[in-house]
Parts: C-alpha cells; sequence; structure tokens
C-alpha cells in the first residue's frame, strides 16, 4: 500500500466537499474491492474519504412506496432489513447472497455500484427495479447507470449518496455464483410492475443489461415456462477460465427461469 | 485401569486451545530485536534472460540497507539448492539436473522467479525500493505445458536438457506386460491429465535469519515440515555452513500439504543475508507469493491400458505418463511421479505385470513437487478410473470386478509387479464394511427418484493403497535418496516424574502433542498433562527426518515406543534395587512396576526421584538419570488401505455436480486416537474433493503467466460445497513391522476421494455416451458432456 492521507467527513456536506476540492481523493465506503486494491499496489490515490462517519449516508426508509437505501448501507442490513424484506423481499434475497457473512458486513450499495464490477449483484437489481441512483448532484436512472466495465455514469468525485428502488408487485433474483469467487457468473434478475416486465442480466457480459426477448416474452405470460425457451445469444459476453460465453449464454435462460421460481 | 488418554482414546487436541484463542506462534508471529524485512523482486516473466540489473535508485531508497541480486550470491560462492532424490534413465544414465539457485543469475525461468532482494527497516520500504530497480529482461518464449515442452521443436528451459526432459524411466517388466496384453481378451484404455494444483496451506511460506558474529551461529526460523533436512540441505549444500553453527527452528507451522518440506531459496537467502547485513531479516510471502512460489502438486499426463481374460482378471497394466517437474528440480520433485506412483500401480489388485514409463519434463512454471498424497493419488485415480471403464466395458458391476481382482487377504505378504511388498490388508472386508453403509443395493431406487426430478444421480467407488511410513532407508537409498529417512525421539523423564519427548517429526496440523503424549500416558500410567512433546527445533531435538508422507506416527510413534522401551529396560533395572528384587522379578503394568507375587510396588514417578536423587541407587550398576534417545529405521512401507464411496448429484440445466453421500472404511491399522483420524480423513477428502470438482492451476501456454493466482480465480473447496461424511475404519490387518501396528493416516482421504468423486460422475453422466472426464469437473465441463451428447436411453 503507498502512503495516503486519511480523512473521515462527519458531514455530507463535507464529504463531498472533501471530494470535490482534492486533487487525487477517492471515497472509502466498506473497503472490499478499494482497500484490496491498494494492498497489492494496483492504486494510488492521496486521499481516501471514509464515509463511515457519514449518518446521511446510512439506512434504508420507504420512500413514495419503494425503497431508498443509503449508500453506506452495508449488505447485511439490507439483507437482514424488515422493512426490505416487506417491501422488496427479492432485494433483501439478492444482498444476502453477496460474498461471505465478513464482506456482506462491509461492503455498502453505494461502492458496489460505484465500483460496477461485472459480475457484482446489485447491479442487476439496478437496471432490474428501473432505480434511481441518486448523487450529490443529480438523480440517474438504472438504466443509465452502467456505462461499461467496471465503468459508470458518474462523473469524477460525483458521491453516490442513496439508491431509490420503486416497489414491484413481484420480483425473483437467481444467481449462479462464480464457484471461486462466489460472484455473480450469471446472475438475473426479474421485476413486473403491473403488465411491464424487466429482466437485468449482471455477471454474464460487461455490464449488466436488460434482454428485451425476455421482457416481451414474460410480458405475454409472467410464467417459468415463458422465460425457459427464451435463448440468449452468446455473442459479446464474457468468457474466460471459468465460463465461455457460450455457457454464460445458456445459463441467463435456466437462472432466469429460476427467477421466476423465485419470484416474491 | 486403563488411561482415559492412553492409546485409543478420542483425546481433544490439547494444542487446539492455543491455536484457537490466537496464542500459537508461527513464524511471523516472531520479531528479533532489530529485525529487517526483506522482499522478494520476482521475475514477471515466464522465460527472459537478465541482460542487467540496475539497483542504484533502489538503493537511496528511503530505510534501505541492502539490495541483492543473484551475482552478490555467485561471489559468496553460494551453491544451487539440492535435489533430493536421483532417478536414472531407462538407460542407466543419471537424470538432468540443472542447478537452481535462491536468486537466479542470468536467465528466470518461471513468472515468481526471484531476480533481487531487498532488505529494508520496514516491508513497505522494501517494496517500495523494489519498484525502482531496474531489471532489463530479454524475453524468450515460455514453456508453460507439458505438451509444449514435449513438442520437438520448444524452446529449452535450460540449455544443456535436450528436449526439455529430466529424465525418462521405467518401471516393471515389459516383456511380460506385452505378453500380457498379447492374451487379452479386453482392454480398457483411458487418458487422462491429472490437474495441477496449489497446495495452499493456511499459513503462507517465512522465514527469519539471524547471525550472532559472537560465536559464528546462525539461526533460520521457518515455516517447515521438517527442520534438520533444511539444515543438512541448506548447511550442507547451499550456504557450506557446518552443523553446529546451523540451528533451524520451525515453530508452529499453520498447514503444509508438503508444500513445506522442501528447501526454498527464501530460507538461503534470509539466512545469508542475515550475517551480510548484520541484523536479523525476515520475510513473509503474502498469499499472491504463494500461488507463484510455493511448489505446486499434480501435473501429469497419462495413457494406460489394462488386459484383462474374459471373465475380467486382469492380466497386464501398461502406463505412460509425462510428469512436469517446473522449471528446476525441488527437493523431492523427482521421487513423487516415480518411486510414489509407479510403484502403487497395482493397486489393490493381484495384476501379475505391470510396465511404467514415467517422461519427467522442464518447463517454465513453478516446480513442482509432493503434495498431500505425493503420487499415490495420481496412481489410484488412474487406477480407479481404468477399473471403471474395465466394469464399464465388460458390463459388470463396479464392485464385482473390484472384488474378483483384489489380492486375497490370505495372500499378504504380497509382493507386487512394482517392488513393494504389503505386509498387511484385508480389502474385501472395506468393500464388505461400506457397501451396507451406503445402503448400495438401494442405489438404482435412488437415481430413479433422481430422474423423476430432473437430476441425474451417479454413485463411484475408489480402493486405493499407499505406502507411507517413508522409508526403509536401505531401499530408499538404493532408488536414489539422497537421505536416510528414519525418525529420532528421546524420552525425558524429569526429577518429580513429569516427562519431555522430543521428537524428530514436527506437527503442523496432525495432533503429534496429543497422540505422542497418548503414547507415553499409555506406557507409564501417567496423566497426559505430565507429558509434553517438543519438536521443531535443531537445537533442542536429535536428528530426525520430519513429517511427509504420513510417517509421523509410524516412524517417529515407532521412535519413541524404542525410546520408552530403553527407559522402561532401565526403570525397570532402579525398580529392583529400590524394592531389593531380581529384575527378572520385576512386572510392569500401567506404569507400575511391582514384585512378582507380592504386594510391594513403585511407580515411575519413584524411580524417576531415585535416578535423579540417587541416594538409594545402584551407583556401580548404572548411571544416574532417566533419559533415553532412539532411532528408528522402518523395515518396511506402511500400506493404508481403504475403499471411498460417493454418491452425486448432477443438475443436468446447468452441470453442477452436489455431493450427496461421501463414506470412507479405511484401514490405518491401529488407532491411536479416533478423533484425529477422523479429523485427518475429512481433511484429506475435502482435498481430494477439491482436485476433482474445483481446483486448477492454470498457466497461460502462450505466455507462461499463472491465471490462478488468487482466490478469485483458483476454486478452493468451502465447507458448504461438501456433505457431512460417514466415515468407518477397522483394526483387523495391524502393520505387521512397527511396534504399534500402526500404518498411517494423513494422506489417505485425498489419494481416494478425487477418483471416488470422478467414478461417480462419470456414473451419473453414464447415458451420455462417456467414460471419463477430466479434472476437475467443472459446471461447464458437465453442461458440454450433457449438451454434445444425445442420451443413448431416455433417462426413463
Ligand atoms: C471476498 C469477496 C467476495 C465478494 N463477493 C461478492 C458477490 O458475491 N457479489 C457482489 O456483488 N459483490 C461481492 N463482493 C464485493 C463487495 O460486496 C463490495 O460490494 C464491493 O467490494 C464494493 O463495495 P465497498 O462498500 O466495499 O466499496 P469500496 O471498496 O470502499 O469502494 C469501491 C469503489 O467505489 C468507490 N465508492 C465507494 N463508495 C462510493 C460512493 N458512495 N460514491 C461514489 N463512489 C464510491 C470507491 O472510491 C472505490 O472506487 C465481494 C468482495 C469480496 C472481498
Amino acid at each position: 500500500m503507498y502512503n495516503f492521507t486519511y480523512h473521515r467527513p462527519a458531514t455530507l456536506a463535507d464529504a463531498v466537499s472533501l471530494l470535490g476540492s482534492l486533487e487525487d481523493g477517492k471515497a472509502l465506503s466498506g473497503g472490499q474491492t478499494l482497500l484490496p486494491t491498494l494492498k497489492q499496489r494496483l492504486a494510488s490515490p492521496a486521499d481516501l474519504v471514509d464515509l463511515s462517519g457519514v449518518p446521511d449516508l446510512k439506512g434504508v426508509r420507504e420512500e413514495a412506496g419503494g425503497l431508498t437505501i443509503g449508500a453506506f448501507t452495508r449488505h447485511a442490513d439490507v439483507a437482514g432489513s424488515d422493512v426490505v424484506a416487506r417491501v422488496i423481499p427479492a432485494l433483501a434475497h439478492l444482498a444476502g447472497g453477496i460474498g461471505d457473512r465478513q464482506v456482506r458486513h462491509m461492503g455498502t450499495l453505494g461502492g458496489s455500484i460505484a465500483n460496477a464490477d461485472p459480475a457484482a449483484d446489485y447491479p442487476a437489481a439496478v437496471v432490474g427495479l428501473g432505480a434511481w441512483v441518486r448523487t450529490d448532484r443529480r438523480e440517474i436512472a438504472g438504466d443509465d447507470f452502467f456505462t461499461g466495465m467496471f465503468e459508470t455514469a458518474l462523473e469524477p468525485g460525483e458521491l453516490v449518496t442513496a439508491v431509490h428502488f420503486p416497489k414491484p408487485d413481484a420480483a425473483g433474483y437467481a444467481k449462479f455464483a462464480n464457484p471461486a469467487s462466489r460472484y455473480a457468473m450469471v446472475g438475473v434478475f426479474i421485476a413486473r410492475f403491473g403488465a411491464s416486465v424487466r429482466v437485468a442480466v449482471t455477471g454474464a457480459g460487461p455490464f449488466a443489461t436488460r434482454v428485451p426477448a425476455m421482457e416481451a416474452a414474460l410480458a405475454a405470460s409472467f410464467t417459468a415456462d415463458a422465460v425457459a425457451g427464451v435463448t440468449v445469444p452468446p455473442d459479446g459476453l464474457n468468457s474466460d477460465l471459468h465460463a465461455s460465453a457460450e455457457y454464460r449464454a445458456h445459463l441467463i435462460t435456466v437462472m432466469a427461469k429460476r427467477a421466476m421460481e423465485a419470484m416474491r | 485401569m486403563a488411561n482415559p488418554n492412553g492409546i485409543g482414546a478420542p483425546v481433544r487436541r490439547r494444542e487446539d486451545a492455543r491455536f484457537l484463542t490466537g496464542r500459537g506462534s508461527y513464524t511471523d508471529d516472531i520479531n528479533r530485536p532489530n529485525q529487517t524485512f526483506a522482499y522478494m523482486l520476482r521475475s514477471p516473466h515466464a522465460h527472459a534472460d537478465i541482460i542487467s540489473i540496475d539497483t542504484a535508485d533502489a538503493l537511496v531508497s528511503p530505510g534501505v540497507r541492502h539490495v541483492f541480486t543473484g551475482a552478490d550470491m555467485a561471489a559468496d560462492g553460494v551453491n544451487s539448492l539440492p535435489c533430493g532424490w536421483l532417478i536414472h534413465n531407462k538407460d542407466g544414465t543419471p537424470m538432468k539436473e540443472p542447478p537452481h539457485y535462491p536468486i537466479a543469475r542470468d536467465r528466470a525461468r518461471y513468472v515468481g522467479d526471484i531476480v533481487a532482494v531487498v532488505v529494508a527497516e520496514s516491508r513497505e520500504q522494501a517494496k517500495d525500493a523494489a519498484e525502482l530497480i531496474v531489471v532489463d529482461y530479454a524475453e524468450r518464449p515460455a514453456v508453460a505445458s507439458i505438451r509444449a515442452a514435449l513438442d520437438g521443436t520448444a524452446e529449452l528451459v535450460h540449455d544443456d536438457v535436450p528436449g526439455n526432459v529430466c529424465y525418462d524411466w521405467h518401471l516393471g517388466d515389459k516383456a511380460a506386460t506385452d505378453a500380457a496384453f498379447a492374451r487379452a481378451a479386453h482392454v480398457a484404455t483411458i487418458d487422462l491429465v491429472n490437474n495441477r494444483l496449489v497446495p495452499n496451506a493456511m499459513e503462507p511460506r517465512a522465514a527469519i535469519g539471524e547471525y550472532d558474529p559472537a560465536n559464528g551461529e546462525h539461526t533460520l526460523t521457518t515455516t517447515s515440515q521438517n527442520p534438520h533436512v533444511i539444515r543438512l540441505l541448506m548447511g550442507a549444500f547451499v550456504l557450506g555452513i557446518p552443523e553446529h553453527k546451523l540451528r533451524v527452528v520451525a515453530p508452529d507451522v499453520g498447514g503444509g500439504f508438503g508444500s513445506k518440506i522442501f528447501h526454498y531459496g527464501e530460507e538461503a537467502i534470509v539466512t545469508w543475508a542475515a550475517k551480510k547485513v548484520g541484523r536479523p531479516v525476515k520475510w513473509t510471502a503474502e498469499r499472491g507469493e504463494s500461488f507463484l512460489s510455493d511448489a505446486h502438486g499434480r501435473d501429469h499426463i497419462s495413457h494406460a491400458e489394462l488386459a484383462m481374460d474374459a471373465d475380467g482378471n486382469f492380466l497386464g497394466l501398461r502406463v505412460k505418463t509425462d510428469a512436469n517437474m517446473g522449471a528446476y528440480l525441488s527437493t523431492f520433485s523427482t521421487s513423487i511421479p516415480t518411486y510414489l506412483y509407479a510403484t502403487l500401480l497395482a493397486g489393490q489388485y493381484k495384476t501379475p505385470a505391470i510396465y511404467a514409463e514415467v517422461t519427467a519434463v522442464f518447463t517454465n512454471t513453478a516446480p513442482v513437487d509432493a503434495y498431500r498424497g505425493a503420487g499415490r493419488p495420481e496412481a489410484c485415480f488412474l487406477i480407479e478410473r481404468l477399473v471403471d471403464i474395465a466394469a464399464q466395458k465388460l458390463g459388470m458391476d463396479p464392485t464385482a470386478l473390484r472384488r474378483r481382482n483384489f489380492i486375497p487377504k490370505e495372500a499378504m505378504p504380497y509382493l507386487t509387479p512394482v517392488a513393494l511388498q504389503y505386509d498387511t490388508g484385508d480389502f474385501a472386508k472395506n468393500l464388505d464394511m461400506a457397501l451396507p453403509m451406503v445402503d448400495y443395493a438401494g442405489f438404482a431406487a435412488r437415481r430413479a427418484e433422481s430422474a423423476a426430478r430432473g437430476k441425474l444421480r451417479g454413485i463411484g467407488f475408489a480402493t486405493y493403497i499407499e505406502a507411507c511410513g517413508i522409508a526403509p532407508s536401505n531401499i530408499a537409498g538404493a532408488l536414489g535418496a539422497r537421505a536416510g529417512l528414519y525418525e529420532s525421539a528421546e524420552v525425558r523423564f524429569h526429577p518429580t516424574g513429569s516427562v519431555s519427548v522430543f521428537t524428530g517429526s514436527h506437527s503442523h496440523g496432525q495432533g503429534h502433542e496429543t497422540t505422542f503424549a497418548q503414547l507415553v500416558a499409555d506406557r507409564f500410567g501417567i496423566p497426559i498433562e505430565n507429558v509434553d512433546i517438543i519438536h521443531g527445533d535443531t537445537a533442542k531435538i536429535p536428528f530426525g527426518m520430519g513429517t511427509y508422507g504420513s510417517r509421523s506416527l509410524a516412524v517417529g510413534g515407532s521412535a519413541l515406543v524404542k525410546a520408552m522401551d530403553k527407559v522402561e529396560r532401565k526403570a525397570r533395572k532402579i525398580a529392583a534395587h529400590l524394592m531389593e528384587a531380581a529384575e527378572t522379578d520385576i512386572e510392569v503394568k500401567d506404569g507400575r512396576f511391582t514384585v512378582a507375587g507380592t504386594d510391594k510396588g513403585v511407580t515411575i514417578g519413584d524411580i524417576a526421584l531415585a535416578a535423579y536423587v540417587p541416594h538409594n541407587f545402584p551407583l556401580d550398576e548404572l548411571e544416574p538419570g532417566l533419559d533415553e534417545q532412539a532411532f528408528y529405521d522402518p523395515k518396511n512401507f506402511t500400506y493404508p488401505n481403504g475403499c471411498h464411496i460417493c454418491e452425486v448429484e448432477i443438475d443436468p440445466d446447468t452441470g453442477v455436480t452436489k455431493i450427496l453421500n461421501f463414506t470412507a472404511v479405511d484401514d490405518f491399522g491401529r488407532v491411536i486416537n479416533p478423533l484425529i483420524v477422523e479429523g485427518q480423513v475429512h481433511g484429506g477428502i475435502v482435498q481430494g474433493i477439491g482436485q476433482a470438482l474445483y481446483e486448477n492451476c492454470v498457466y497461460d501456454e502462450e505466455t507462461g503467466q499463472l491465471l490462478t493466482g488468487s482466490y478469485m480465480d483458483y476454486c478452493m473447496p468451502r465447507a458448504d460445497d461438501v456433505p457431512s461424511f460417514t466415515v468407518a475404519y477397522h483394526e483387523d490387518a495391524p502393520c505387521t513391522h512397527n511396534p504399534l501396528g500402526v500404518k498411517g493416516c494423513g494422506e489417505a482421504g485425498t489419494i481416494g476421494a478425487a477418483a471416488a468423486v470422478i467414478n461417480a460422475v462419470v456414473n451419473a453422466l453414464s447415458d451420455y455416451g462417456i467414460t471419463h472426464i477430466d479434472m476437475p469437473a467443472t459446471p461447464e465441463k458437465v453442461w458440454r458432456v450433457i449438451h454434445a451428447h444425445k442420451p443413448a436411453m431416455a433417462a426413463e
């Protein structure tokens, strides 16, 4: 790890102004990605702005029928929240399947989506629920947030403050975990809002995206069988040691079917 | 009354309290006053000439005390790390043994090869400075796999090793085996890859070098399974330090699985550097370094054929194996695919003719050496896969075919065609015990039930036998070992009756501090609390060979028994004197020495006191004190054996294999502590399952970069990947040639498990027209089998 200057602001305003003024500052949230990166000397920010002291970034609340979750809310707090379990149980289920216990008690929602790991779980919910990502300066539609592998619509220094998830009529998430890392090799999130259906896939491609063919099939018939027949072409999907693009494409259909079976 | 902590008691591990409360003392926990830290700069290239190394900027970096390169070591006359086993080629010429310097001299031969060492006031400063070292490399093509190495046009890993072949060795009777094939009615064939593994001990390697100029003594504290072996190899061969001036300490060690047997360059570097720097030098591997530089395991490509008569009796076995040695020869690397592999190819079967050929090759990868099981899992996997293929071919039940070919217990001792003499074993009994445990009769119904849920169920069997307790030194020597393989023990009674036992064996997870103490408590009828087991420090213990190859109890425990025999012999004389009786009238039971036919008696405690306070003592006959040492060199290997059965269910949609059941019946001879034995079996099975389903070490074929260099990509089995195991053992065939009748249990699980799992997977996929699937049977591999083949029969 290279040397850096550590800051721990107590208010959101201080955090935002620090990140705005520092030449080479980086937000530190749960540290589950950032700290290993620093330890391996793969990044060398001059300043770290630890968000853990900012109360406004934490917690789950109901808003407009849906949920607003602070950026610094840990995965374990989402997984264990009664409110989340009541309003969007699929989201609690998703958070409870991230990493392991230790990771869930450190990692945060904001850190996860800002990092935009192609294999992370939350992006499937952000896209699949048509969420709104709130930052220190604007609101970004879930569909527009992820722009590439480890890339988002965030501008330099822009801080995610919360994510607003609209309440679906029903939603389900199914993940095929990478056997080694247990990140999502393929994760499929399906949500129904009245007559319209959103299907989002994470892990398979460079970033979480929707699957229009599946959405159409499910809008016509909201059943596991309806999606079981929809195949996804492997073009553009990730191919690595663990899974070829072809296998990932196959898993999208299987996981979509399982997400339907896990609809809650 | 039997000692509650004696032989056979499931005593909880005494060392665990220390480990579980964070009070263990591992090498990295140890800090020396005024110590410095070493950072190893490793080659980022698999194969590159080192044109020049510019250390000028690093030397003036804050906190830096020294920067060393291979040239500095060469100037000091530091030698190559030695290989401990000489193998001869088919034509009788010796193997190729290119030098392996602690710091590479003019060429780096794998990603991770050390090219320079920075010593600084802190780890971070050493690391900062290492980034300032400029190494000018001229890259060469990388030879990243066995296949690449043996391609006739391959780049040479070592210029003076033509064809990258270290040796071309064989064992067995070729003519007899060819004749067996000539009259065979059936031949079963297999081509397989035994996948390369990274050992992944929980504690990364670490070493601290110290030098005391006052008396010229060097001390190395290191994560080793065998401190005396390191002292011998490093002192005599690498650094030229006489043994009385070199102390090697292996304190608490957090797992080895073989990878901490070997003498590594870092050990020599910190020992040598401590004297140059004039201060202690400490190095601890990061996890990434462990992946790159711990010796890896397995990595074979094999072709094998089994000849049978019309009834399925095995007639002959022919095996051709190519084995990867990596870039350099690690300490025992050369013996693994030869004397620990080919000699086990008879398995539990009376195959009369066997011929094995092994070609060992150099590649631009980390050195490959013993990993839990070391050669024997490779042999078991090959035989047991082949037997299953044979059963499939003959349309025979796999258990029936095995039973038909078992060496019957009546045939013991049994000389195999591959040079081993099994002393005991009751293979049919293992199977007889195991089959009802898994309700084999009910398997068809369970398979149908799975099929009704759209799942594929399979059952797999593996029988194994291993040669453990290595080894008789004379046999090992005749086969090329450059060391003896005995073990030592010293039993020191203290005046008030407590005991310190000094063993040359080493515990890094095996539980010696409990098991060995049980032996002493049992023998002398004393509380286990009164016995301490001391190991791991060459300044304290007698010269010993350490722990590997499931040898601790069979060899080290036997040495302990011999030392206790000596104590008892002396104690008997003292007792006779104390009770004014003839020595021949002294009877010994549970540590009480009595005079036959009287109620007179003394305890070992009384005797110890008399021995150290010899007011009333036969001083003209005996020396004072009660402290005896013994060395034990076994007469033969020991032969643990068993039967493992695995039941799996495959999800055809995803290709995921779930282990439903894993049952092991083992014969470890006499069991001293069933709890520890069970723990060893569990751990071993998990590692076998790991190889079968999850673990795989992959180098990029083009660049030689390690692609599986972290847990993000190298898949370790986790607790939730495995079911609760069902294990049992019998003690009906104890070892006939060591005093405890013990055989060893440390590697058994790993040896049997991989074959049982893959046999179950192939059985589950039997409708899909395959006879084999290579390890690890990942979900994608299994899915591909399912989707490439139309089921031969409808899964009705
Ligand atoms: C062993 C392990 C297993 C894991 N398994 C999974 C898994 O199965 N599924 C999964 O989805 N994830 C997994 N993760 C990732 C983990 O859950 C975290 O979500 C992830 O590491 C990032 O979140 P964090 O809070 O730790 O962020 P940090 O590591 O602190 O930060 C990550 C990045 O986001 C930036 N950042 C942080 N907060 C903000 C913010 N509010 N606004 C803008 N930028 C910000 C940081 O500057 C940094 O660049 C795993 C991690 C580990 C270590």
